[in-house]
């Protein structure tokens, strides 16, 4: 049985808050192709707490937050350095710097966790069920001092965001032409990458610091796939990234329960958390998801599939001479070469009452006359053009025609008529029915 | 500020700071440094005569190998932060398989169990990382630190549970996060041996096939070549030597074991033969010098020395390489820009005794040469006095040069030279006019900057492309040049 305490709220309002202020910056990362950057920024600021660490004696906020920044621009300056200098790709150049500053970081770490209550677990994953207990009175209100540091970064980002919002546009998305308009690429990089660095550091107690990769990118990159504009995007990663902490803690001390646990880390249900929110804009966002692709490409499909039905019996009409033959519905699929999607397009032209059931096969109503005479009418102009005019007599014209066919509406068959000398009959001198 | 001073010195510090006790000490942990080793203790390490130390010095060594040699060809795919990601993609498939395994009353803490749960997710994340890239408009970069965080999230919300299970002992599951190198078994050490081995075998095996793989994907598939299968055998590498790796030196670290090796050694060759061996070579020294000083020296994880001593590695070949190391492409712009100054100085001095006829072998014999001095060369070109100096004093030493220490001319053989600089200079600017429609006016930079490098080659190809007469003799300079400034003798 669940139980929400003010505890919890405080857990969720810390978490909500750092997950904010990453996804903000985040936005920027994915849209300039350096999400890994946040990745070695997070991995490599931990010599510059332990330095501040060491250096301080303290657990301090502002110490951590220095050291933090320091080691933020080093990364930037080495990994931008390394990739110049060194013909490494970019990549590569990263793994190099944060793996080292890691490596550097564990061991002065190991030196100062003697004097220092500091646990590199704690750093790498945080502690958010913790933070609750460590308070600040703000106005008369026990507030956790996480919240509060996580608060007030969230605000720094959101105001760097707003005063630089057309230059961070401009260099994220063209930066040569951000060169040319006298904005200084170069110096924002350096300064879009202090504010993560400084971001992770606020998001360290909560998160950790590995986890807050997933707060920077993961809520971005859903927001990515749902629009094409940056408010928008800035505005949804926000909402993804608080649903995310939300969701995070309630799933930390609910989905546990159901395989008879007590409770899991909520710093890493909300990495999860975030991955399931992706996963579900990944699927079903309107125009970039996987499945409305699938639905759309499958529309088209069916489309294509009852365009030849509707063909094939506008021809078998036209040989019978009667009006009304009718053909099977096996007749399709055979001449087709595709057995379902040919009946569900049947199905579906039977519901548009283009076509109609009789006793032993299908036949065209009034309305899909006309529909076929319109396709037949495309097919045989396309055919009529293309031999006529770009020289394809000799060659197949049939193929290229059947595949315009699908895409020529009512106006283009006119001008192609018109282009093609208003032939009569089609190159195997089958009449071109006329418009209906 | 010269940017390469900018990457050394805090690259030096750090690494200064991290191998210098007497820096921690001054930061207050005087009580806490570390401890130099005895002598007594040192030869008992170098000699490998504890059987802990031995096994752990081979296994790291080993391991250090086997990461160099697959890394190489990661790195060279341009995939070296795959391995970030698919070494954080394991974690919840070992805590998942503690988890299972301590569920069904067995022992958790099954090394292959727990081998075989990272290598499952590994490949998982991988998939995923091509899902994501293929069916999204996410770039790689996106796939990759999504793959890794949430993955990584998985694995930690799952080692909340393994750690909250009332049954089984999960207390050592963490060291596949940091590593635990120190109490490495000798069955461990058989494991990474067996995978050393493999990945040695393969590296030979597939040569060809990798290599091809790495340059020229696309190519490498039109000619037939199983490139899928190939990239899979690849990753597979990858996957076991990160998966084995884990436990030895934590899943941030083996990630410095796959990249840091192969893109140092990449600063001592052009061949990819080479580079293999000697990336594999560096991730040995790497295992060896790690271990061996984590084991010399107390409160020093081996997982963090071993990554700093590749890093070293690093540092020392990006500066000193033989083939792109800094200091040697530093001496090559070096020599070629004196070679440039060196060429441009015979040219202006044949240019400005050039006014009395074609050239100045054959003045007219009442036209008064110019005398040559530093002011008058320095007024025609933007070079500084020192460097003006320095030319003029090797020039001299050449035997180009004559000098009566105020006015400068040319010796024989430097007329010679000169010919031949000034020629190569004027047969350029005449094909830029003939064949590319260059104005008279501005040809003059333009071959300024590809003369130094016309080879013999070049100029014979040139001369067949030009009419004959410019090549009986010197062609004359096809724009003007500015008359000699100053008094003539």
């Amino acid at each position: 049985m669940m139980e929400w305490t003010s505890f919890d709220t405080w857990i969720v309002v810390t978490g909500m808050l750092s997950a904010m202020a990453c996804a903000l910056l985040g936005n920027y990362l994915v849209l300039r192709r350096m999400s890994m950057m946040g990745d070695a920024i997070s991995h490599a600021v931990l010599p510059g707490l332990a330095i501040a660490f060491i250096v301080t004696g303290s657990r301090g906020s502002l110490p951590m937050l220095v050291g933090a920044i320091l080691i933020g621009i080093v990364t930037a300056f080495l990994v931008q350095g390394i990739f110049r200098l060194s013909g490494l790709d970019r990549g590569a150049s990263m793994g190099v710097i944060f793996t080292t500053l890691f490596a550097l970081g564990l061991i002065l770490i190991r030196q100062a966790a003697d004097h220092v209550d500091l646990d590199p677990s704690c750093v790498l994953y945080g502690a958010i069920e913790l933070t609750p207990l460590d308070t600040y009175l703000v106005g008369g209100f026990e507030i956790p001092q996480a919240a509060v540091t996580n608060g007030a970064m969230l605000l720094f980002n959101l105001l760097f965001v707003v005063a630089f919002y057309k230059e961070l546009k401009i260099t994220s998305f063209d930066p040569a032409l951000a060169t040319t308009l006298g904005i200084n690429a170069d110096l924002l990089h350096y300064v879009l990458m202090t504010l993560v660095a400084a971001t992770t550091i606020a998001a360290f107690e909560s998160v950790g610091s590995i986890l807050v990769i997933a707060m920077l990118i993961v809520p971005g990159a859903a927001a990515h796939l749902l629009t094409d504009r940056l408010g928008v995007m800035l505005g949804l990663s926000l909402v993804f990234a608080a649903l995310a902490a939300l969701l995070g803690h309630v799933g930390a001390i609910t989905v546990p329960t159901w395989f008879g646990f007590r409770d899991t880390s909520t710093a890493g249900m909300m990495a999860v958390m975030t991955g399931v929110l992706f996963l579900l804009v990944f699927l079903f966002a309107p125009r970039y998801g996987v499945l409305s692709r699938v639905i759309q490409q499958a529309r088209l499909a069916l489309k294509i599939v009852g365009d030849d039905i509707l063909g094939l019996l506008y021809r078998f009409q036209e040989m019978a001479a009667t009006g009304t033959a009718p053909m099977h519905a096996g007749d399709f699929r055979e001449a087709l070469k595709q057995n379902w999607p040919v009946r569900m397009a049947l199905w579906r032209l039977s519901r548009r009452r283009w076509v109609r059931r009789v006793e032993n096969g299908f036949i065209l109503t009034d309305e899909g006359l006309r529909q076929g005479r319109g396709i037949i009418r495309s097919h045989r102009l396309w055919e009529s053009f293309l031999c006529g005019k770009m020289g394809y007599c000799e060659t197949d014209v049939h193929t290229p025609a059947h595949h315009l066919e699908h895409f020529t509406d009512e106006k283009m068959q006119s001008r192609l008529e018109d282009a093609a000398d208003r032939p009569g009959q089609d190159p195997h001198q089958r009449a071109i029915p006329p418009a209906s | 500020m010269s940017p390469r001073l900018l990457i050394l010195t805090p690259l030096g510090l750090l690494l200064w700071g991290a191998f210098d006790p007497s820096w921690v000490a001054a930061a207050g942990l005087g009580e806490h440094t570390l401890a130099w080793p005895s002598s007594e203790e040192l030869l008992r390490v170098l000699t490998l005569r504890d059987y802990n130390t031995r096994v752990v010095i081979v296994g790291t060594t080993l391991l250090g190998l086997a990461a160099g040699l697959v890394g190489t060809f990661l790195l060279l795919r341009k995939r070296a932060l795959l391995s970030d990601t698919l070494s954080h993609a394991s974690l919840p498939g070992i805590a998942l398989a503690f988890i299972l395994l301590t569920a069904l009353g067995a022992e958790g803490k099954n090394l292959l169990a727990l081998i075989g749960g990272a290598a499952f997710f590994c490949i998982l994340g991988t998939g995923a990382v091509i899902v994501i890239q293929r069916y999204s408009r996410l770039k790689d970069d996106a796939a990759l630190g999504i793959v890794l965080s949430v993955f990584f999230g998985l694995g930690i919300a799952l080692m909340g549970i393994a750690t909250r299970m009332g049954s089984g002992n999960a207390a050592g599951l963490s060291s596949f996060i940091y590593g635990k190198t120190a109490s490495m078994l000798f069955a461990d050490a058989v494991l990474i041996a067996v995978v050393a081995l493999l990945a040695a075998i393969c590296a030979v095996l597939f040569f060809k096939e990798f290599a091809l793989l790495c340059f020229d994907a696309d190519y490498a598939a039109s000619q037939g070549w199983p490139v899928t299968g190939l990239d899979f055998l690849m990753m597979t590498l990858v996957v076991v030597v990160t998966v084995i790796g884990l436990q030895a030196v934590g899943l941030i670290l083996v990630v410095a074991l796959l990249i840091i090796p192969p893109a140092a050694a990449r600063f001592w060759t052009y061949s990819l033969k080479h580079m293999l061996w000697i990336s594999g070579l560096f991730g040995a020294l790497s295992g060896l010098f790690g271990a061996g000083i984590s084991a010399l020296m107390a409160n020093l994880p081996a997982g963090a020395v071993i990554v700093l001593t590749a890093s070293l590695l690093f540092g020392v070949s990006l500066v000193f390489g033989s083939t792109r190391g800094l200091a040697r492409r530093g001496v090559e712009r070096l020599r070629l820009s004196r070679r440039i100054r060196h060429e441009n100085l015979l040219r202006e001095i044949y240019e400005m005794m050039e006014v009395c006829g074609l050239s100045p072998e054959d003045a007219e014999l009442d036209c008064a040469l110019p005398q040559v001095t530093m002011d008058m060369l320095l007024s025609r070109r933007s070079w500084s006095h020192g460097q003006l100096r320095r030319a003029l004093a090797r020039g001299m030493a050449a035997g180009l040069l004559a000098s009566d220490g105020r006015n400068w001319e040319l010796t024989a053989a430097g007329l010679e030279e000169a010919r031949r600089i000034v020629r190569k200079h004027r047969l350029w600017e005449t094909y830029l006019i003939e064949h590319a429609d260059v104005a008279p006016g501005h040809v003059d930079w333009g071959a300024d900057e590809i003369e130094h490098v016309l080879d013999a080659d070049l100029v014979a190809a040139l001369e067949k492309r030009l009419p004959a007469e410019v090549l009986q003799q010197m062609p004359a300079s096809p724009h003007h040049i500015e008359p000699v400034q100053g008094e003539a003798a």
